[in-house]
């Protein structure tokens, strides 16, 4: 029953976001704009460290694609929804909890796969982005798998923010801790300040958990993991305590 | 009937925000079968009180239950079907997408072009929810709340905010759920309204359960018109007209309370050739029961609790 649920949520979750400007044109077009500007208009086939600038930069930009799909996502929608009641109609209904949830973390998901298997294309077609089949498939599973605990925190913004900040406030975490993680430049040409302070940023663990399938990233995959599921855990306690005693309070 | 597994009743809740109190100690009980209007002026905790009974709101006193259990067990919400006020509802998805959607919560839907039908939105059913017009968009609501064929049926102001032909097209959309054997209980600042839909009428006013019984009971001690005219007769040549309730002077304006306007504008016409009519309006529900609240023991809390 709760499987069915789930699966006919998300795909009206997924229809819903397909169709909305707002949410596919800055999740999509930005990562992959970034990166062709970045990634490979601007010397793909330098070195960065072992690997080249383009191979480099596919994963800190899918990074940066995955975390947006989430954060905005998530974020901005459960902001939308509960600001404006709709979420009081899902209560009020047999809807079981988990299956919003789930909905929109899957949804997450299929946009964060599309961005980054789009990059990917991107990468070896104009990149000369060369990886072995296992390699591919891990990247590509560290960023997707990777959008949960952005969900998390996602989930923790939208459970707080109204309906009208929750884009600015989104924004205002994601594009700092972008940068200051080395998802747009590398962490190493960044000034050393930002580097100590980029291991306290959750994007800094998926960047480098996404660089060490291409052997190319800092410290170990099982920390990043592990660092990544402790945000993910602090996100949902954060989104729990923010709907607690939620009553229906709306905005226009 | 037994009570206790009524489809939907509120005990004893109390609800405060603050130093306002919304509720106090209000218990109603829609009874199976039934159609209940909860009667109200804006403001009275009307949307509070179907909260409440939704499981959304937790009474700060007294209990809420839908088929005599918690409201918030899936079980009952899989027997419920609600219709709330809401500012947003998702607009890029189509009316059949919006539809099938809910109809997926509920063990046993109805199929959808029979939702579709008794809603009114047949030819709608591709056009996005953000494309549709207010009174479409209240049919959509009233879809959700129908598509799982619930027992109970609890609207929060259907027809509030809409233009008098979709008014009378959800009351038709109503009365055909209801048709089915189903309990509606729905809210209102329209004793019209109430009056048409309804069974039996509870009147809340200012957080308090005022008045409770048939429609017709209600709409008798409720109902009426109020004629503001100018007029040189005295309080006690229009007490002497038949079905006039009140007089009341503020300058030289008149304000008569009648049950019967016409055949008082008639009498008025011809007793007094200086009359001037200047407007006829419904009595508002709180002048019918301001009465009773303000005898009864409650009164300094009530002026307090006007929420």
């Amino acid at each position: 029953m709760i499987a069915r649920i789930t699966f006919a949520e998300t795909r009206a979750e997924l229809t819903k976001q397909t169709r909305l400007p707002a949410y596919v044109i800055p999740t999509l077009a930005f990562p992959l704009a970034f990166y062709a500007f970045f990634g490979l208009a601007m010397g793909a086939s330098r070195g960065v460290g072992a690997t080249t600038v383009a191979t480099y930069l596919l994963a800190t930009y899918g990074a940066f694609g995955v975390v947006g799909c989430a954060l905005f996502g998530f974020g901005v929608s459960v902001a939308v929804e509960r600001g404006q009641g709709w979420l009081l109609v899902k209560r009020a209904s047999p809807m079981p909890p988990i299956a919003y949830v789930l909905a929109k973390m899957f949804t997450a998901m299929a946009f964060a796969a599309t961005v980054v298997v789009l990059l990917c294309v991107l990468g070896a077609a104009f990149g000369g982005v060369r990886l072995a089949p296992v390699t591919w498939t891990e990247l590509v599973l560290a960023l997707v798998l990777g959008a949960i605990p952005f969900c998390a925190l996602g989930l923790a913004i939208g459970s707080v923010a109204g309906p009208n900040s929750a884009p600015a406030l989104v924004n205002l975490v994601y594009l700092p801790m972008s940068f200051a993680s080395g998802l747009w430049i590398p962490i190493e040409m960044l000034p050393p300040a930002v580097a100590h302070v980029a291991p306290f940023l959750p994007t800094y663990h998926l960047g480098q958990l996404a660089l060490g399938t291409l052997g190319a990233g800092h410290g170990s995959a099982l920390t990043h993991v592990a660092v990544l599921a402790a945000w993910a855990v602090a996100g949902v306690a954060a989104a729990a305590y923010g709907l607690r005693g939620d009553e229906g309070r709306t905005y226009g | 009937m037994d009570d206790h597994d009524a489809p939907a009743r509120l005990s004893g809740v109390t609800k405060r925000y603050g130093t306002i109190t919304a509720l106090h100690e209000v218990a109603l009980t829609l009874r199976a079968g039934e159609t209940l209007a909860l009667l109200g002026p804006n403001g009275a905790g009307k949307t509070t009180a179907i909260r409440t009974l939704l499981g959304i709101i937790t009474p700060d006193a007294g209990t809420a239950t839908l088929f005599g259990r918690d409201p918030r067990s899936p079980r009952n919400r899989a027997r419920t079907g609600a219709m709330l006020q809401v500012a947003g509802v998702p607009a890029t998805l189509t009316v059949s997408e919006h539809v099938r959607l809910f109809a997926s919560y509920y063990p046993r839907p109805l199929p959808l072009a029979e939702t579709l039908a008794i809603a009114g939105l047949r030819g709608l059913e591709h056009r996005l929810y953000g494309e549709l017009s207010g009174g479409q968009r209240q049919r959509v609501a009233f879809a959700l709340a129908i598509c799982g064929d619930p027992d109970a049926l609890i609207l929060d102001e259907p027809t509030s905010a809409l233009d008098v032909e979709s008014r009378l097209a959800l009351w038709a959309q109503i009365r055909a759920y209801v048709a089915r054997g189903r309990s509606v209980l729905l809210t209102t600042h329209d004793l019209a309204e109430a009056d048409a839909l309804a069974d039996r009428i509870v009147v809340l006013l200012a957080g308090q359960v005022v008045a409770e019984g048939s429609s017709s009971a209600i709409k008798a001690r409720a109902g009426g018109t109020i004629v503001r005219c100018s007029t040189g007769l005295s309080v006690d040549q229009l007490h002497a007209i038949p079905d006039v309730d009140a007089v009341s002077r503020d300058g030289n304006v008149v304000r008569i309370t009648t049950r019967a306007a016409d055949s008082l504008v008639r009498a008025l016409y011809v007793q007094d050739p200086s009359f001037a009519l200047i407007d006829v309006t419904a009595r508002p529900l709180e002048d019918a029961f301001l009465a009773l609240t303000q005898s009864s023991a409650n009164h300094a809390e009530l002026l307090g609790g006007a929420a």
